[in-house]
């Protein structure tokens, strides 16, 4: 009979005294993703994080709705918004210590503005004027990334280096749930697991890689079950409860601190917006699924518990409220001014010192500059 | 099942981009073993909507939303070739190619070579490329040289609406790999081309000459390909007031490489500019002025003058019309061939 033939059996038995490495029970996920508000457990989180996470939610869902209306005013070239994730974006910006770093992807600029990064650098890269607005160690948030997952070997290789130096920095990495797929970030989590790095997974799932559905992403039980097969937790947690992202991510991030190793987290949310303003998700998902999810809004879901526990009175929800609109407000006036720029720039941090073919090129742009400008100049 | 985009059969304008839909659809029409694969290229049609409708009249076993994976998507389908079929992949923009560089470097370039003949790689690779068009970090690059500089596989780039159709039919029948380049910025590009009765483009690996010159004056040639054939053209139209009688040749395939149609125009001239977007440095260019000036040494009154983009990673938007030669830099670089009075070591650029 062959290993195939033998009832229920799909490999060799095993040699002897073979012995699986890790106990896989305790790294699987829970079957429901985790939910804090709402539940009797809400009772017990600090009254100064729901308010902070509070008024971080409205701040970032004003955030997006500006960014959003600037893509249609000319002033921003495309915004991948996160309306309807801003509970994952709050609690991944608020969750690390100054030293820790956070490596986001093109839709997590509201997680980099909540970490402390200004409103209009976060943009710059979707306005057009820099790649990276920013230098990357003031906040310690790396360039926003645009290429798939391509990140979070950097968070892997920052985190395990930090670690080699003594110092007890965690890096925290965010990728989308189509961003699984690609073999970075199968290479990221075996590594981080190899290492026992101190890194932190956030996966937001939010149902859709542009038009292609979760189903035709994954045959996996749940994304947070990829964890299992490198060695590491996974966790599943209730994307749109900013309580339960901020306690999930918490703990991973104490573990990982304390030498713990990775986690991987799977936050189950919802992209309300099309990909970009450039995308029609009417082509690709009916309204009422859309529908579906906005009546399990993040800020509602909060409001309400903390109602609840009296924690937010119609006062405390207008100073969060006028919070947002001055954020909004500032946006506003700084996008609508014209980014000054200057096409020599070009030729600068292409390299340390610059190559005589680029101080050549750069003489010719100057020359071509001049040119247009003394035309320009005629013409007056 | 065979029923014409089109009901009225005059010709009419279409833009590159429907005309490359129209090449994948009658290809797949024409042969059940083309299949198309990438992301987004199912129900949303792809990002651009070149695949728009392919899998509402073909079945999404034809035209299929992979996982979000290039190295996968391109690996698969070396194993879909090995087992008969022919994959049209798409990626979805020039920079998101890269994952699967190992696949195709290591793999699809290759398999010919080293089964002796005997599993040969029908894979064509739709890569939108180039800038022009103000997308984001990673939306612009222009990737050509990488491919170039890879033996067994075949680099194409349509310049025109019904080269789009004709060499991507040519791409998809072909036994080798293609790289088949699409420059974004003439998606939308329109031209009076008939779905119906499509122009007949000779097979891959023939340029051919645009605006031939009148023979009087000043000649030179203009050496180009993909998005900058257009640049070319506007400047030799510009340069006819200056005296000067230009030919552009447009190459439409890197690989293989049409030397002859290239120095018959450069014999004929003079004089050459080899003009492209992509760096200068390490550029297809290069590769272009030597074998030029390797073969037509004797014709040259003048050194072969390469206008290329700058030597610095793709610029965001706002400054990327300084990075990409346009017509004026295409015309200093053809004032400079009069070569006896103006070359001095100090205007070299
Ligand atoms: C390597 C790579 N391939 C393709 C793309 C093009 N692209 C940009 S966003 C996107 C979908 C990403 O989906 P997901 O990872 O779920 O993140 P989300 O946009 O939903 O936040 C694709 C295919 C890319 N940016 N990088």
């Amino acid at each position: 009979m062959t290993v195939l033939e033998q009832p229920g059996a799909y490999r060799p038995t095993p040699p002897p005294g073979w012995q699986p490495r890790v106990d896989a029970a305790p790294l699987l996920p829970d079957a429901e993703p985790y939910r804090l508000l709402g539940t009797a457990a809400a009772a017990d989180i600090s009254p100064d994080l729901l308010i902070r996470l509070h008024r971080e939610l409205v701040r970032g869902r004003r955030y997006n709705t500006q960014a959003t209306a600037l893509t249609r005013q000319g002033r921003l070239a495309v915004y991948p918004s996160s309306t309807g994730q801003e509970a994952c974006q709050v609690a991944a910006g608020l969750v690390l210590e100054d030293r820790d770093w956070l490596f986001p992807s093109y839709r997590d600029t509201l997680a980099a503005v909540v970490r402390g990064l200004d409103p209009v650098d976060a943009l710059t890269l979707l306005r057009g004027d820099w790649h990276s607005g920013y230098d990357p160690h003031t906040h310690r948030v790396a360039p926003l990334c645009t290429p798939l997952a391509t990140q979070l070997p950097h968070a892997v290789g920052l985190a395990h280096a930090a670690r080699l130096k003594g110092d007890d920095v965690v890096a925290l990495a965010l990728v989308g749930d189509g961003g699984t797929s690609e073999g970075d970030f199968h290479e990221a989590l075996n590594f981080a697991a190899v290492w026992h790095a101190p890194v932190v997974f956030l996966v937001q799932n939010n149902g859709f890689a542009i038009s292609v559905p979760l189903a035709k992403q994954t045959a996996a039980p749940s994304l947070a079950h990829k964890a299992v097969g490198y060695g590491m937790p996974g966790r599943l947690v209730d994307g749109n409860d900013a309580a339960a992202v901020h306690e999930v991510l918490a703990e991973a991030v104490r573990r990982a601190r304390a030498g713990g190793g990775p986690t991987l987290v799977e936050a189950v949310t919802y992209r309300i917006e099309a990909h970009t303003n450039a995308d029609d998700a009417t082509r690709y998902r009916p309204d009422s699924e859309v529908e579906a999810w906005r009546a399990h809004d993040p800020i509602a879901l909060l409001e309400e518990a903390m109602r609840d526990r009296h924690l937010l009175d119609d006062e405390g929800d207008r100073a969060a409220r006028e919070s947002a609109e001055r954020l909004a407000a500032d946006l506003r006036t700084r996008m609508h001014q014209d980014p000054v720029l200057d096409p020599m720039a070009l030729f600068e941090h292409v390299y340390a010192d610059r190559t005589s073919q680029l101080r050549e090129q750069a003489a010719q742009l100057r020359a071509e500059l001049d040119a247009e400008a003394a035309d320009a100049g005629k013409g007056e | 099942m065979t029923t014409a985009v089109g009901t009225d059969t005059a010709r009419k304008p279409a833009t590159m981009a429907q005309a490359l839909g129209r090449a994948l659809r009658d290809a797949m029409a024409a042969d059940p073993s083309v299949h198309v694969l990438g992301e987004d290229v199912g129900t949303l049609g792809g990002v651009f909507r070149i695949t728009d409708g392919l899998a509402e009249e073909f079945g999404e076993d034809r035209c299929t939303d992979t996982p979000l994976a290039e190295a996968g998507i391109l690996g698969t389908a070396v194993g879909m070739a090995m087992y008969g079929l022919r994959p049209v992949v798409e990626m979805q923009f020039d920079a998101f190619a890269y994952p699967s560089f190992e696949q195709l470097i290591s793999h699809v370039s290759r398999m010919r070579n080293r089964t002796r003949g005997a599993m040969p790689m029908p894979i064509t690779v739709r890569v939108p490329y180039g800038g022009g068009i103000g997308g984001v970090e990673h939306h612009s690059d222009s990737s050509e040289i990488y491919y170039m500089a890879t033996p067994g596989l075949q680099v194409v780039a349509p310049a025109t609406v019904a080269d789009a159709y004709g060499l991507l039919r040519a791409a998809i029948a072909s036994d080798d790999p293609v790289i088949f380049l699409e420059p974004k910025r003439l998606y939308w590009s329109k031209a009076d081309w008939s779905a119906d009765a499509p122009e007949q483009v000779p097979p891959i690996g023939r340029a051919v000459v645009r605006g031939p010159g009148s023979g009087g004056g000043r000649s030179a040639t203009l050496i180009s390909y993909g998005p900058s054939v257009p640049v070319c053209l506007e400047a030799a139209e510009a340069a006819r007031a200056e005296g000067w009688d230009l030919e552009v040749v447009d190459l439409r395939s890197l690989v293989p490489f049409d030397d002859e149609t290239v120095c018959a125009s450069v014999r004929r001239t003079g004089r050459a500019v080899v003009v492209h977007e992509s760096t200068g440095f390490g550029g297809p260019g290069g590769e272009i002025a030597a074998r030029v000036t390797e073969r037509c040494f004797h014709h040259l009154e003048a050194p072969v003058l390469r206008v290329a983009g700058f030597d610095i990673p793709y610029p965001p938007p706002m400054l990327e019309r300084h990075h990409l030669p346009g017509v004026d830099r295409v015309l200093d670089a053809v004032a400079r061939l009069q070569w006896e009075s103006e070359w001095t070591e100090g205007s070299a650029v």
